[in-house]
């Protein structure tokens, strides 16, 4: 961006060129520094996603065979997906099976960080008076991060399995005779390294909403007599309604999608709408993969919209 | 890419530090025209490949011997035959396995190799030509056994030929049999049988690989053990056979038999080393993995053999000229005896025996090759301790396992339905 348009954006951004500057008649409208501004993010936009998903759409209606993509109209991307989803009735096929498991689990993550996260959120914006405490503890919510991925979940094996330290830890102290088997590669491990990792993704969005709320709202609440709970219930959660929307996009679209973390921890046994695609696109069927994302995307995209509907996000910000 | 580029970035900015990246650089090189700039100074050869045959000591002695610079672009076997089918131009030579055959000949985006050129072609071990061992022992066929895919019909020709032709489509490199590792320490009783993993008594302990095409034929392995079925052919099943295959193993699933199915080496090594499983499909050098860190575990041989790989070179058809030679020139290299005694010291099998004995000591060649009690430490490639003197390789010799092999690792006609069968497995 030049220094003409950063000026005309905010003027006084710039420093030393304040004045003199500011005397030079405009050259740029300012719709037209609007485009500039959002220009250059619309175009990754639409070179990054918008683009490839179109292509991703088109692909799914393609035939394919062993070794190549066919370029011909065909559903059979969709009908293989489905297969035996009717005839099977009133069993599960396995397309509505990974679903169902996807989303119990997507929902077990997003209750469990959304009430560990706007807790610490709460504790953040009302407990912690001075910004500098406040910067540094959010600060070290991003601890999880500072490894790799990979590296966070092969340390819960030592930690977790049969002969683990939880494990060896309980048998010791006699409260249990047999390793807790369920503890590592089962639905309680994926969901507890889900949330380890992505309990920080709620917590950001509600403390920003929090600690934008006017501290004399409370104390009005509080003065006109209400409970902590009334409070609460009635002032601080519809206030913080946005960061929570927000924290819950980020937590359900991460979560549907995965495949690694649910792979890893879950021992390669629980199946995921991500899982389906990797295995498909690993066999080369590029089409049933295609497919398979715009059935995710699809469902995705439901879920937020009536998120949304919830609370309207845009009005709220 | 061309968005970027308006935006003022340099393609050299872009590409910098990306390592995957580099390649395609190097392939749209390819394409606009002047490749062979710099080749009075440096012969490079981008190799795409799995980690199996990829070392720096290799590319190293190599570029001593020949002068060829090889530059690596490691990604798993399924991510290799994606690339091969999607951009063929990003790599020179292609190091695959013999059953990725059936999906990339058809594309034809490889080149055959003309045999006469390869020096050592007619020392290739009889497994390859032949499907027997040197000592005359029949070898399985079932799958997709190299002999069925090693020759093209014609030059450009997509089919491949049912007797030796001049044409190759991957000369063959390495190899190995493949079977089940178990921890003794842990079982403390003689495992003699694929069937025993699905035996009740390793409830909760056992693991298969989550990779479909090779998990099934393990599954097949166990089913034949168990007696329950015998296949016409375990590579190649009917949908039925498929859908057998499946319920077996589904209803071990459900039965709580498996503690957790692996996707990748280390995978497999952390349960295994961990406890977590007792018996389980596994690779030789992540039995070694193991062992090196101080815990028992066999790769155990069984009565109803082995389950076989092997993989080989072959170039991109984007391949001509000068570079042509040059992949000659290496493909020769790696068969003259340097590569097969490094690849045999790891426990794999090198293509041309005679040149890999050339190049290791005999009493290397002794306990690798013909399964005798190391007369000294056996050691690494790197150098580090693997056995001590006296102990005895799994499997014993190389007629032993090799003469033992029971089926290779295949793409079946039905690999759509098995892909799909497989994700049945895995949400049940």
């Amino acid at each position: 961006m030049s220094e003409e348009v950063l000026q005309q954006a905010s003027p006084g951004l710039i420093p030393g060129s304040g004045t003199a500057r500011a005397a030079k008649p405009t050259r740029l409208s300012p719709s037209c520094v609007s485009w500039l501004q959002a220009g250059p993010m619309m175009l990754v936009f639409l070179a990054f996603f918008l683009i490839p998903l179109v292509f991703v759409v088109i692909v799914s209606f393609w035939d394919y065979n062993e070794y190549q993509l066919l370029p011909a109209f065909s559903g059979r991307g969709y009908t293989d997906t489905f297969e035996g989803c009717i005839a099977q009735l009133p069993d599960l096929c396995t397309i509505g099976k990974t679903y169902l498991k996807t989303l119990k689990l997507c929902f077990l993550v997003w209750a469990i960080t959304l009430f560990i996260g706007f807790w610490v959120a709460y504790f953040l914006a009302f407990h912690v008076r001075s910004r500098t405490w406040q910067m540094g503890l959010s600060l070290l919510c991003t601890i999880p991060f500072w490894t790799s991925n990979v590296i966070r979940m092969i340390a819960w094996i030592p930690l977790l399995g049969r002969n683990g330290l939880v494990n060896s830890g309980l048998m010791k102290t006699g409260l249990v005779n047999q390793p807790l088997e369920w503890l590592l590669f089962s639905e309680f491990s994926v969901v507890l390294a889900l949330v380890h990792l992505f309990t920080f993704f709620m917590v950001v969005p509600i403390f920003n909403s929090m600690i934008r709320i006017d501290k004399s709202l409370i104390e009005a609440a509080y003065d006109a007599g209400a409970t902590g709970f009334q409070t609460l219930a009635n002032v601080i959660i519809p206030l913080a309604k946005p960061g929570i929307v927000i924290g819950s996009i980020f937590v359900i679209t991460i979560v549907m999608g995965d495949f690694i973390t649910i792979g890893v921890m879950g021992g390669q046994q629980i199946a995921a709408a991500g899982k389906i695609i990797e295995t498909r696109v690993n066999a080369l069927q590029f089409p049933a993969a295609a497919a398979n994302a715009v059935i995710l995307l699809a469902i995705t995209f439901l879920i937020i919209t009536m998120m949304s509907r919830i609370v309207d996000i845009k009005k709220e910000l | 890419m061309t968005e970027t580029t308006k935006k003022g970035l340099s393609r050299r900015t872009l590409l910098k530090g990306s390592a995957s990246l580099a390649g395609l650089a190097a392939g749209s090189g390819a394409i606009t025209g002047f490749p062979y700039v710099q080749s009075a100074e440096t012969k490079v050869l981008r190799y795409l490949g799995t980690a199996v045959n990829e070392g720096d000591d290799i590319s190293r002695q190599c570029l001593k011997d020949t002068g060829i610079k090889i530059e690596y672009i490691t990604a798993t076997t399924d991510d290799v035959t994606n690339r091969v089918m999607t951009q063929p131009n990003s790599f020179d030579v292609l190091d695959t396995e013999y059953f990725s055959l059936k999906k990339i000949v058809p594309s034809g985006n490889i080149l055959a190799l003309d045999a006469k050129k390869i020096k050592e072609f007619d020392n290739i071990t009889p497994v390859f030509t032949k499907g027997e061992t040197p000592g005359g022992k029949k070898i399985g066929g079932q799958g997709t056994a190299p002999w069925k895919v090693l020759y093209l019909e014609g030059k450009d020709s997509k089919k491949f030929a049912t007797s030796a032709t001049e044409f190759v489509t991957l000369i063959p490199t390495v190899y190995n049999a493949d079977t089940l590792g178990i921890r003794p320490d842990l079982i403390k009783r003689p495992i003699s049988s694929w069937s025993e993993l699905l035996n009740p008594e390793f409830k909760g302990k056992a693991s298969i690989l989550n990779i479909p095409s090779i998990g099934i034929m393990d599954a097949a392995m166990v089913v034949e053990a168990t007696g329950k079925y015998k296949y016409a052919d375990k590579g190649n099943m009917t949908k039925d056979e498929i859908d057998l295959t499946m319920k077996v193993m589904t209803e071990a699933k459900k039965a709580g038999q498996f503690r957790a199915f692996w996707k990748d080496f280390n995978e497999s090594v952390n349960l295994m080393a961990s406890g977590e499983t007792v018996i389980q499909s596994m690779w030789s050098p992540a039995v070694t993995k193991v062992r090196s860190m101080g815990i028992a575990c066999t790769f155990q041989p069984l009565k109803e053999g082995y389950r076989s790989w092997a993989s080989g070179f072959c170039v991109s058809k984007g391949v001509s000229g000068a570079k042509l030679d040059w992949t000659y020139e290496f493909v020769n290299w790696f068969l003259s005896g340097y590569a097969g005694a490094y690849l045999n010291r790891q426990g794999y099998y090198s293509a041309v025996l005679s040149t890999a004995k050339a190049h290791m000591e005999p009493y290397e060649w002794a306990y690798w090759m013909e399964g005798k009690p190391a007369e000294k430490d056996i050691k690494a490639p790197d150098g580090s301790l693997l056995e001590k003197a006296g102990s005895v390789r799994d499997g014993g010799s190389y007629e032993d396992r090799m003469g033992a092999v029971a089926c290779w690792n295949a793409v079946m006609d039905e690999n759509d339905y098995m892909v799909r069968k497989w994700n049945e497995f895995i949400a049940a």
